[in-house]
């Protein structure tokens, strides 16, 4: 079943018609998503910036880890579930759609960015958590984790102002 | 007089470029978005050691002291780039009860976030010496904060 297909049938399931048909339940779903997102992006940022030596630096980095990471994982997964249910109610026309392709491919590479750091860099982290500065690997990792989540909320805000 | 105000300003020469330059309004919108994650992320975290749900391996008055003048600094950012889209689009803003609400509730939690602060700055230990004051706070900011992003989304509905 090609990408195309999936998408129209998802469309005509019940929940995205009752999503598109509703007043209210679009902009409902809209503000979870957005409220998700913020939390994502806001607590991924504090993070990031630790790795760049850039904020936090009284703190270890596996200590701010351990403060953020559990919001940012939970706030994801609001975000992935409102932002699918969003989708679901046009998801041809969202398929079809630069932005929204744009923010996916995004998304992706700050999934991949996010498993080499969690895979390799973080497997060293005794070595740098106390230290004065953080090695080149971790900063290159906050430093492209902060600008592809700058790239995912500009992409989605674009998404509203295209066809 | 507010809709005069805004015919008047819809016609003037910086709001007429805001109208046309397309790209501007989406940019100003995620500058704005991005600074409300700052401020929103930075706030549930200290509304939530208010609470005594996170972070308690740091004192509330250092969590103070590390997230509020990044909050007061991002506030700036977003009164800059709301007031660009007001500039842009007078009426759907100033004209509308989301709008209007969004503004009363951040002026509230503004001032809370002040007074949350300013004893803080007295009394390091005030805070957690008053456990139900401070969950009571962190309750209501949090609150605050959640209403304000959802009456900033709705501005585009009602």
């Amino acid at each position: 079943m090609g990408i195309l297909r999936l998408c129209a049938w998802l469309e005509s399931t019940q929940v995205a018609g009752a999503i598109r048909e509703s007043t209210w339940l679009f902009p409902t779903i809209e503000t979870i998503h957005v409220l998700s997102i913020v939390l994502v992006v806001g607590s991924i940022a504090m993070f990031d910036l630790r790795l760049l030596d850039l904020a936090s630096r009284d703190r270890s980095v596996t200590e701010v880890y351990d403060d953020v990471m559990p919001w940012t994982r939970a706030s994801f997964v609001c975000a992935v579930i409102a932002g699918g249910l969003l989708f679901s109610s046009s998801a041809t026309k969202y398929y079809a759609n630069i932005p929204f392709r744009l923010k996916m491919l995004t998304l992706l590479l700050a999934g991949i960015n996010t498993a080499y750091f969690e895979f390799w860099t973080r497997r060293g982290i005794a070595a740098w958590d106390h230290a004065a500065h953080t090695p080149r690997a971790a900063k290159l990792a906050g430093g492209i984790s902060l600008v592809l989540w700058i790239v995912v909320v500009a992409c989605g805000r674009w998404i509203g102002f295209t066809k | 007089m507010v809709q005069a105000f805004c015919d008047w300003l819809s016609n003037t020469p910086v709001s007429l470029k805001i109208q046309t330059v397309l790209w501007i309004i989406p940019a100003v919108q995620t500058v704005h978005i991005l600074s409300v994650s700052i401020v929103m992320a930075s706030m549930a975290m200290l509304d939530l050691r208010l609470m005594g749900l996170a972070g308690k391996r740091q004192p509330i008055s250092r969590m103070v002291d590390r997230f509020v003048p990044w909050v007061w600094r991002v506030l700036l950012i977003l009164a800059a780039t709301g007031t660009i889209l007001i500039i842009g689009e007078p009426e759907r803003e100033l004209l509308n009860w989301a709008f209007r609400t969004k503004m009363a509730m951040v002026a509230t939690v503004s001032l809370i976030t002040l007074v949350v602060q300013q004893v803080n700055k007295r009394d390091a230990t005030f805070w957690e010496n008053r456990r139900i004051a401070a969950a009571a706070v962190g309750v209501v900011s949090l609150l605050l904060w959640v209403a304000i992003v959802t009456a900033g989304r709705w501005i585009a509905y009602v």
